[in-house]
């Protein structure tokens, strides 16, 4: 089912995206938008929705909003609407939420999704119809307040992007492919801190399914999914039932449903019948937002490289595989610590610096939990140690060695780290063919009967006569010196 | 004191004739005493007002001098003032009491006036008659049997009746105008975002517009030069180089004053069949007024305003729509009127909002729901957007021809009260000759000219875009050679 058909029935899914900016102040208010703060505390006036209070929209919203639409080839709207969307909840102090409906930021625009591993991997195209700026409600809380609601309001007026995209994606696979996608993006150009617990980043999808070449069937909305886990879930779920329901007879009803990850499963929120009418109208308290072609430039000049074109360059400049390249940049964090360890290393360095970065860093920093930001081994410091690999001065053995060490604060903060845990521990590898010879000498002598035994045809043996001689040498000789010498010697 | 213009309360405070505490408190005394009659206060605050009037006399002490330092004003319900309680005239805002200033009364503070109370008004503003307050109607002290317009009465009432030197008013389709003309007063509506709405409880946003109201073009340009300004607040605010809306009110009197204005007379005004839409002894004073305008020195010139009569309609769709969607904040979650019983949430807001809305504000909030809805939208609110910019249209076509518009204010005198209000079709037609300003966002002003039978009639005066200043200058002309302005109500007690 994931891979699209399902029994000769079709799925087609949209999906809109709801990203938290990472701005500083609400969308059109003064107040912060940190999270976890005491309820109310960061709500004034404006979130209050006081009589007679005015919103004034934040221009770095905008930005991101500009900086979005640039990311997918979109069109940034020279003139774009603020609307005023009118329903009555709690947590929604102005009765309405102020959003843009017929005239968005951003129209248009692609995202380029890789769904399956490695070299199964396939691209797809995924259409997006627009984004759109709007605020956020606050928060109703039903608990401990003893069958009454108490209303939190800090992340009323806290800036989103809506993204919506076509219905392109035919399988949960390519669903959390493209929001995996998305995810990365928001933060690589740093609009959005992506973080899914705190809702920064939530997703709803629209999912029908059809006979082949039949006309669209009716779709129903699965709101609020927070986890790339639980997006797949749900709308496996709802697939299956959905399907279910036609060969049973039934028919769809377009409703908007929720996915409760308990029982897995989607039940129905409200159907169409009862949908609110919104009364959109374009908001009179906000001019049209007007954005200026020198804006657009600006912004794009300090755009970073997008993914897909840094990806591209990795493979070029870096003789990387796709799989490689892919993974180094999954985000904007470990691209650039990549290319600062790649830089310290030399270009030559390249392909193992790749290795170090995807194995051993990422390895140790996924056991400790922290960001490559905060990795206590510096890319340069990295890169600097890669390039004792690759100039024969340690081996990779002694090499993981030496990065324990940096971590552990060894060598100091600089960037030749690594080159002063090597003298002060004397790392250095023994290149010098007559020194090795000699010890070869010593070893050979030291252990007749394993040299009889490798004689005799035992392989193995051969494999322990290596290790010693690498213990003699501390681990210091050059392996492939050492495997290279004790052969010709044996013959 | 209590007949002396803003001018003379200025030169009066600087030369320490009297001080800001006994100008003040002649002015709650004679609150005290006769707004029982009038009705033109919801609050007073004597404490609080003598507490302004002691800051402004320190200032005055420490040798500040300034326009209005130390000048008490009435201020509408329409202001949030910080600590006053703001109740926009109806019950749902009876205990709501302001943690925060509109920028029209921080303006005023920073100025050293005097907030002597919050004057009555229509409920949230709809309305042109003052009957539509939860506080109850006010009374026009040129005849208590009739209302004072609407929706800034209490403002009108309050100067009209020298129970305040000038007042704010807010005007979203003539309510400065209008309750101005009622009650022999001068008020001026200044171009859309020249006053910064912040703090200022809206009714349609696109329309209101603050201005002043008082017993002279002069004082209006004083009280005008505090409230104008950019305000970062206000996204329709506009950023406009500060000006002085009394320059060009100095400049000495010639003999042919306005020798060179071409003032523009629509013909949907003035017209042979189009002056039946006005009350006959109205448009006699109006047509003298313009007369006295020519012996001034303007010339008159022909106009035509055709989507003029496209205006009422209009207005009745936009306005209506945006109040319904403004007003939808008061819901008894976070302040105002709450019902005491209900059962779920919907019970909670639906008898939230029957209590505490009252008839005129529900039929406005159920049109504008009904104008705003699925397959409604294209038909009303669509539709009513392309006659406001064929209005504007209209406008500036006009003002090619002419430098200010004229014609009457209102199309009759003060009415009875409860005359008008059974029938809310009529009502609406008071603002038939001011609705169309607002529409456009252009600047306008009442100014008295005459007495039908001993009640006021107005004079509407309406400008280009940021014309305030001009308007003023011929207002004030015209009020340097007549005396309808100076007239007071003949019943007044002094």
């Amino acid at each position: 089912m994931n891979q699209g058909a399902a029994g000769g029935w079709e799925v087609v899914i949209g999906i809109e995206t709801h990203a938290q900016l990472a701005t500083q102040s609400k969308i059109f208010s003064g107040a912060s938008i940190a999270f976890g703060a005491e309820p109310n505390v960061q709500a004034c006036a404006v979130d209050l929705a006081l009589p007679g209070v005015l919103p004034v929209l934040n221009r770095g919203a905008v930005e991101c909003a500009i900086r979005f639409g640039l990311a997918v080839g979109a069109e940034v709207a020279a003139h774009s609407v603020f609307a005023r969307k009118n329903y009555f909840y709690p947590d929604l102090p102005k009765g309405y939420q102020i959003s843009q409906f017929e005239e968005p930021v951003v129209k248009g625009g692609q995202l380029t999704i890789r769904v399956g591993e490695g070299d199964k991997a396939t691209e797809k195209t995924i259409r997006l119809t627009r984004a759109h700026l709007e605020e956020d409600a606050g928060k109703s809380l039903h608990e401990d307040f003893h069958g009454k609601t108490g209303i939190d309001l800090n992340r009323a007026g806290t800036p989103l992007l809506e993204i919506v995209s076509e219905p392109d994606l035919s399988s949960s696979a390519e669903a959390v492919a493209y929001a995996r996608a998305l995810h990365a993006l928001v933060r690589w150009i740093g609009i959005c801190d992506g973080n899914m617990q705190e809702g920064s980043f939530r997703c709803d999808a629209n999912v029908s399914v059809r006979r082949p070449g039949a006309p669209l069937g009716t779709r129903r909305e699965i709101k609020n999914l927070n986890s790339f886990r639980f997006l797949q879930q749900a709308i496996d779920y709802e697939v299956r039932w959905q399907i279910e329901t036609l060969e049973d007879g039934g028919r769809i009803q377009q409703a908007t449903v929720l996915f409760d990850p308990d029982s897995g499963e989607t039940r129905t929120m409200r159907t169409k019948e009862d949908a609110h009418d919104y009364r959109y109208f374009p908001d009179p308290d906000l001019l049209p937002l007007v954005i200026g072609s020198d804006w657009i430039e600006r912004v794009r000049g300090e755009m970073p490289e997008l993914p897909d074109a840094k990806r591209a360059r990795f493979m070029a400049d870096y003789g990387l595989s796709a799989y490689d390249a892919t993974t180094l940049t999954a985000s904007l964090e470990v691209a650039n610590y990549y290319e600062a360890a790649v830089a310290a290393a030399g270009a030559a360095a390249a392909k193992p610096c790749a290795n170090w970065v995807m194995v051993d860093l990422a390895a140790r920093i996924n056991r400790e939990g922290i960001d490559f930001a905060a990795a206590p081994v510096s890319a340069q410091q990295l890169g600097r140690l890669v390039a004792r690999i690759v100039d024969n001065t340690i081996s990779n053995n002694i090499a993981k060695k030496v990065f324990e060490a940096i971590w552990a604060g060894e060598g100091g903060s600089g960037e030749d780290a690594a080159d002063r845990i090597i003298e002060a521990q004397g790392l250095k590898q023994i290149t010098d063919t007559g020194a090795i010879e000699a010890l070869i000498d010593g070893v050979l002598a030291a252990n007749p009967a394993m040299v009889a035994e490798f004689r005799a045809g035992k392989e193995k043996a051969f494999n322990a006569l290596v290790g010693q001689a690498m213990k003699a040498t501390k681990g210091k000789a050059n392996p492939q010196q050492v495997n290279q010498l004790l052969r010709s010697k044996l013959q | 004191m209590i007949e002396l213009s803003l001018k003379e309360l200025a030169a009066g405070l600087a030369a320490r004739e009297f001080s800001s505490v006994e100008l003040t408190q002649a002015y709650l005394d004679r609150i005290a005493r006769l707004n029982p009659q009038y009705n033109a206060f919801i609050t007073v605050d004597p404490e609080k007002s003598l507490a302004q009037a002691r800051a402004a006399d320190a200032r005055r002490a420490s040798g500040e001098s300034a326009p209005l330092l130390g000048v008490p004003l009435a201020q509408k319900d329409i202001f949030c003032a910080k600590g006053w309680r703001t109740t926009c005239a109806s019950r749902m805002l009876e205990n709501f009491v302001s943690p925060y200033d509109a920028t029209v009364i921080e303006r005023f503070d920073a100025a050293g006036a005097v907030n002597l109370g919050k004057t009555n008004m229509d409920e949230f503003a709809m309305g042109s008659s003052n009957e539509t307050s939860y506080y109850g109607a006010v009374k026009n002290p040129w005849d208590p049997a009739r209302v004072p317009g609407g929706s800034s009465g209490g403002s009108a009432a309050a100067v009209a009746a020298r129970l305040a030197p000038a007042a704010t008013g807010t005007d979203t389709g003539g309510s400065i105008r209008q309750p101005a003309a009622l009650c022999n007063l001068t008020g001026i509506k200044p171009t859309y975002g020249v006053v910064s709405r912040w703090g200022m409880i809206a009714f349609a946003s696109s329309l209101d517009q603050a201005g002043p109201m008082a017993r002279s073009a002069e004082d209006c340009a004083i009280l005008l030069n505090a409230m104008a300004g950019f305000d970062p607040r206000d996204s329709t605010s506009l950023e406009r180089p500060v000006e002085d809306y009394t320059r060009l009110l100095a400049a000495p009197a010639a003999d042919l004053p306005l020798a060179g204005l071409r003032i523009g007379l629509p013909r949907e005004f003035f017209g042979e069949a189009e002056r039946s839409g006005c009350d006959a002894r109205v448009m006699q004073l109006v047509d003298e007024a313009i007369a006295a305008y020519r012996a001034l020195g303007a010339e008159t010139v022909e106009v035509s305003l055709p989507a003029m009569k496209l205006a009422v309609p209009a207005y009745y769709v936009i306005a209506p729509a945006e109040a319904s969607s403004n007003l939808s904040r008061f819901d008894g979650v976070r302040y105002g009127h709450r019902a005491a019983e209900y059962g779920d949430l919907d019970d909670m807001y639906a008898k939230t909002r029957a209590q505490g809305f009252g008839a005129e504000v529900k039929r406005r909030i159920l049109i504008g729901t009904y104008v705003l809805s699925h397959g409604y939208y294209d038909a009303y609110y669509r539709q009513a957007q392309r006659i406001r910019r064929l209005i504007a249209e209209d406008f500036a076509a006009a003002f090619r021809q002419c430098d200010v518009i004229m014609g009457p204010t209102s199309p009759g005198t003060a009415f009875r009260l409860g005359e008008k209000a059974a029938d809310p079709v009529q009502m609406y037609l008071s603002d038939i000759y001011t609705i169309a300003v607002n529409l456009a966002g252009l600047p306008g002003m009442s100014v008295p000219c005459g007495l039908a039978d001993g009640l006021p009639a107005g004079l509407q005066l309406i400008g280009n875009y940021f014309g305030e200043a001009r308007l003023l200058e011929v207002a004030h002309r015209y009020q340097q050679a007549s005396a309808w302005h100076r007239q007071r109500p003949a019943a007044l007690a002094d």
